[in-house]
């Protein structure tokens, strides 16, 4: 007999069926999300197989060092996203709260840290655009690198805004006691879009930050 | 289960007597409610349904209105009618318009928001507040593109080809194409919610091959939407990116290939073209299957030639880029992967064809317009094939020959089996009856109309009239004219059905549950169908096309024939 | 279909597999390996991907049409850049093939006389 939780919507039969539908409609979502961060990747593919100099030389001015942090940043986050999903598993509401804050947080040193980043690629003139300089043997394919750079970097922050808001929305519910081993459908999601998030930096690190890096080392 | 009736139906009868004299169901999802507010804040997936059709219809005659400008223009060689930047919007915005705004979304959220729930014997989709923010988007993304044809228009195609769209063109491209990437999350929110919802959502005993194909249809056109309309996006982010932040990812000062923008734009909308006849063609199946009253033949084919076609259909873009330099090796792979992506088409083809044969054969307006569609889709799709073999491809690239191809599968196809699909449909969706004679008469006209419109352009293109052009040499000008009256005759063709259909609403005959004797979960509830679908939750104990013996196999295996 | 609940252990356990795959990749990173170092780079990134596909996001106790949901989301990638790629990389082949002259000496075709710098009327028609 299907329980009337007050959450339970009147097309499905179940919770379980509804918790179902819902999870497998988020990975639905984040593979079309996989596509849209696709085409940038297929922009990067193609044109550092052409500019592979220029590239590796824009590459090794970005500041490594923030990237590699960003990089402990958002795996710390998805440990206290998942732990955030367990412990309204286990029924912990205390524990989802702060799970949660510290989730937000990190994506806000993330957030902050990437702002210092921009701040100083701007500094430098490594905007693309009329003001555009850059020191090396081959500008203006470095100048593609940066497009594609703060393109990419620049979607995945904006995923990251909208999911601290989606997060602080879910920490308000959680205080008010929403979730539980019962239901906790929307926790479950946000920790597979924040997930996801963090996979599509995983994969910028070493495709924005490291590839050059050897360059300094008689490459 | 219900009985299936064997004669037939007193709509085909020449002189209609008693239709039904029952009322009209008490509650059903159009009276359920009433007020404004009802409607735009509805979760119903019918009233969500009707509402798409409002919009997709208004954009169909917006689309309609600059076709009928670029044909008047083309009644003569010179360009007299409107100047040559003008001519571009026009080609343009109706390109954006009948694509975007009608094409992809007209028979998946109109027919499919209303009928997926039903065939699958579900309340609702798995996601109604979704399926209504789809429909929000929609018109969001419809406001932005409005805003641009307001004021003054685009003129860079459809296509919006690099780098005119990029650097050149002086038009008003960003909010354009900002309103088709919004309307683009529309279809993705549309397909996610039939994907999820067949999956996780159907009936007790439905399994997926007691599913009818019009579902197949919908999944693989969802699978199509779900994966490909994000890149369309992303591109058309990165084009207005390059215009507002100067960033040079297909300018080639920066290193940047225009082709790369070609890859990433046809990358979905190849695939966007099969979203435009999967769904026709699933609407098609069920049109053979009632109006000759028996099971598709060969229903396991058809069901994962539906889904072949979505997936195969990814993997040809390059067909679009014969002429514009990339690898010749690319495309020699991508001109035999066409050949083969025809392959799924024609074996529908002939299935249908099939399930004609020794079928119960009714004349009904939904049958014509499959008759039609057989027909027309079956030229398209063998033009097609000649298109994807490169060394004709060069030839006719760009010319009338393409265009005619195209709008063989698009309106010979899609619109065709559209309108035979909202014939077939309509007594479910509002409980009345259509006129029969001015319907047979609007189908036929459209016929007409539209061969008389499009069979002269392939000879145009064939003898090297280039498209897209505003002016073209007076040889071509007599098949210009007989394209011009055919579209004529086709405009004439559309509106009727529009005044028929309001006019039913109000004065049209009661329709009764199952109008047609045909067999569906749809038909198995009132029509109009109440709010919840199903007063009782269907359980499926059989296929779907259970029609009984055809009467001309009885007779054969009784001796008589 | 009961919930599985991951012990603590396993995500504590995943995280630091995590930290040290980035050590590694920046590490890594810093050396001249050639080819190598795009093979390593992206070797540790998938890997990583997949610890938290697999731990993080519950795909190892998920349904089989989780599985093939997020196996097809990586396959259409694959297909999108793939297949980009072989227009990309089989350009220099295709132009060495067909022995492309300098940009000064193309002929077109049937127009070879007429498509000289200089004439007024190149393609010949009026």
């Amino acid at each position: 007999m299907s329980s009337h939780h007050s959450a339970l919507a009147h097309h499905f039969d179940s919770l379980e069926q509804q918790r179902e539908a819902s999870t497998f409609g988020m990975w639905v979502f984040l593979v079309t999300e996989i596509m849209f961060f696709g085409g940038l990747f297929t922009a990067y593919v193609v044109y550092r197989l052409q500019y592979q100099a220029a590239f590796a030389e824009a590459s090794n001015s970005l500041l490594t060092w923030a990237g590699s942090v960003n990089t402990v940043v958002l795996i710390c986050s998805s440990l206290t996203m998942a732990m955030a999903v367990r412990s309204a598993q286990v029924d912990k509401r205390k524990a989802i709260v702060v799970f949660l804050l510290l989730t937000i947080l990190l994506g806000g040193v993330f957030l902050g840290i990437k702002a210092f980043e921009y701040y100083s690629e701007f500094k430098e003139h490594h905007y693309p655009g009329a003001n555009f300089q850059f020191e090396g043997a081959d500008p203006q394919h470095a100048e593609m690198f940066f497009s594609i750079y703060f393109c990419m970097t620049g979607l995945h922050a904006l995923h990251m805004i909208i999911g601290m808001s989606l997060l602080g929305v879910l920490l308000v519910q959680s205080w008010k006691g929403r979730f539980n081993s019962q239901y906790h459908n929307p926790l479950e999601c946000m920790g597979l879009y924040w997930h996801f998030v963090d996979i599509v930096w995983i994969f910028l690190l070493p495709l924005l930050y490291l590839f050059g890096a050897n360059l300094h080392h008689g490459g | 289960m219900t009985a299936i009736p064997t004669n037939r139906t007193a709509i085909d009868s020449p002189t209609p007597a008693v239709t039904s004299d029952r009322e009209l169901p008490r509650r059903n999802y159009l009276n359920a409610a009433y007020g404004l507010r009802s409607w735009l804040l509805t979760r119903d997936h019918k009233r969500i349904a009707i509402l798409y059709l409002i919009s997709v219809t208004t954009f169909f005659f917006l689309g309609g209105f600059f076709a009928l400008l670029i044909r008047l223009e083309l009644l003569t060689p010179e360009g007299d009618l409107v100047g040559p930047d003008t001519y571009n919007k026009l080609f343009t915005m109706h390109g954006i318009v009948m694509v975007f705004f009608f094409l992809i979304p007209a028979i998946p959220a109109v027919l499919g928001n209303f009928l997926v729930p039903l065939m699958i014997g579900a309340k609702d989709l798995a996601f109604p507040k979704i399926n209504l923010g789809s429909w929000y988007v929609y018109n969001l993304g419809a406001a932005f593109t409005l805003w641009s044809i307001v004021h003054g228009g685009v003129d860079t195609g459809w296509t919006f080809y690099t780098p005119f769209s990029t650097t050149y063109s002086n038009t008003y491209v960003i909010s354009a194409a900002l309103g088709i990437f919004i309307t683009g999350f529309s279809s993705i929110m549309t397909g996610l919610n039939f994907i999820v919802t067949i999956h996780r959502l159907r009936a007790p005993g439905m399994t997926w091959f007691r599913m009818p194909l019009f579902l197949w249809s919908m999944y693989a056109t969802s699978l199509i939407m779900v994966l490909g309309t994000p890149v369309i996006a992303i591109t058309l982010v990165m084009v207005a990116a390059e215009r507002v932040l100067h960033l040079g990812l297909f300018d080639p000062a920066y290193g940047g290939d225009p082709i790369l923008f070609q890859h990433l734009f046809w990358f979905y909308s190849h695939p966007a073209v099969y979203i435009m006849i999967l769904p026709a063609m699933g609407i098609e199946s069920e049109l053979i299957a009632a109006f000759a009253r028996r099971q598709v033949v060969g229903y396991k084919v058809v069901a994962f030639a539906s889904v072949a076609i979505a997936v195969l259909g990814f993997l040809v873009w390059g067909h679009h880029m014969f002429v514009t330099g990339q690898s010749m090796y690319a495309a020699t792979v991508f001109s035999v992967l066409s050949m083969v992506v025809a392959i799924p088409s024609a074996v529908k083809v002939f299935n249908w064809t099939a399930t004609l044969y020794e079928g119960s054969i009714s004349w009904s307006t939904p049958m014509l317009y499959a008759l039609g569609f057989i027909g027309l889709f079956t030229i398209g799709g063998l033009t097609g094939v000649m298109l994807a073999t490169l060394g004709f491809d060069v030839h006719v690239h760009d010319t009338y020959f393409i265009v005619a191809h195209f709008h063989y599968i698009m309106v010979g196809g899609t619109i065709m089996a559209y309108l035979g699909g909202m014939h077939y449909w309509w007594p479910k969706i509002t409980g009345r009856l259509y006129p029969q004679f001015l319907s047979r008469l609007a189908a036929l006209l459209i016929f007409v109309g539209f061969n008389l419109t499009f069979f002269p352009q392939f000879i145009l293109g064939y003898l090297g009239m280039p498209r897209r052009y505003w002016s073209y040499p007076p040889e071509f000008q007599v098949l210009n004219v007989l394209s011009t009256a055919g579209a004529s005759i086709l405009g004439v063709g559309y509106v009727i059905p529009m005044c028929y259909f309001l006019w039913s609403m109000r004065y049209g005959k009661k329709a009764g549950a199952n109008p047609w004797g045909a067999v569906g979960l749809e038909w198995e509830t009132e029509s109009p169908p109440p709010t919840a679908n199903f007063d009782v939750t269907p359980v499926v104990t059989h296929g779907p096309y259970e029609y009984g013996p055809r009467p001309a196999l009885a007779a054969k295996e009784a001796g008589v024939v | 279909m009961a919930e599985h609940i991951a012990p603590k252990k396993t995500y504590i356990l995943v995280w630091a597999a995590l930290m040290v795959l980035t050590l590694v990749t920046i590490g890594v990173a810093q050396l001249n390996l050639g080819p190598f170092n795009d093979v390593v780079a992206l070797a540790v990134a998938v890997t990583k991907a997949l610890l938290v596909i697999l731990f993080f996001m519950h795909v190892k106790d998920s349904s089989r049409l989780t599985r093939l949901t997020v196996v097809a989301g990586f396959f259409w990638l694959a297909i999108l850049i793939g297949i980009t790629l072989t227009d990309y990389l089989s350009r220099p082949t295709v132009d060495k093939l067909r022995a492309v002259p300098p940009a000064g000496q193309l002929h077109l075709l049937g127009e070879s006389r007429q498509a000289q710098p200089g004439n007024p009327n190149p393609t010949g028609r009026r």
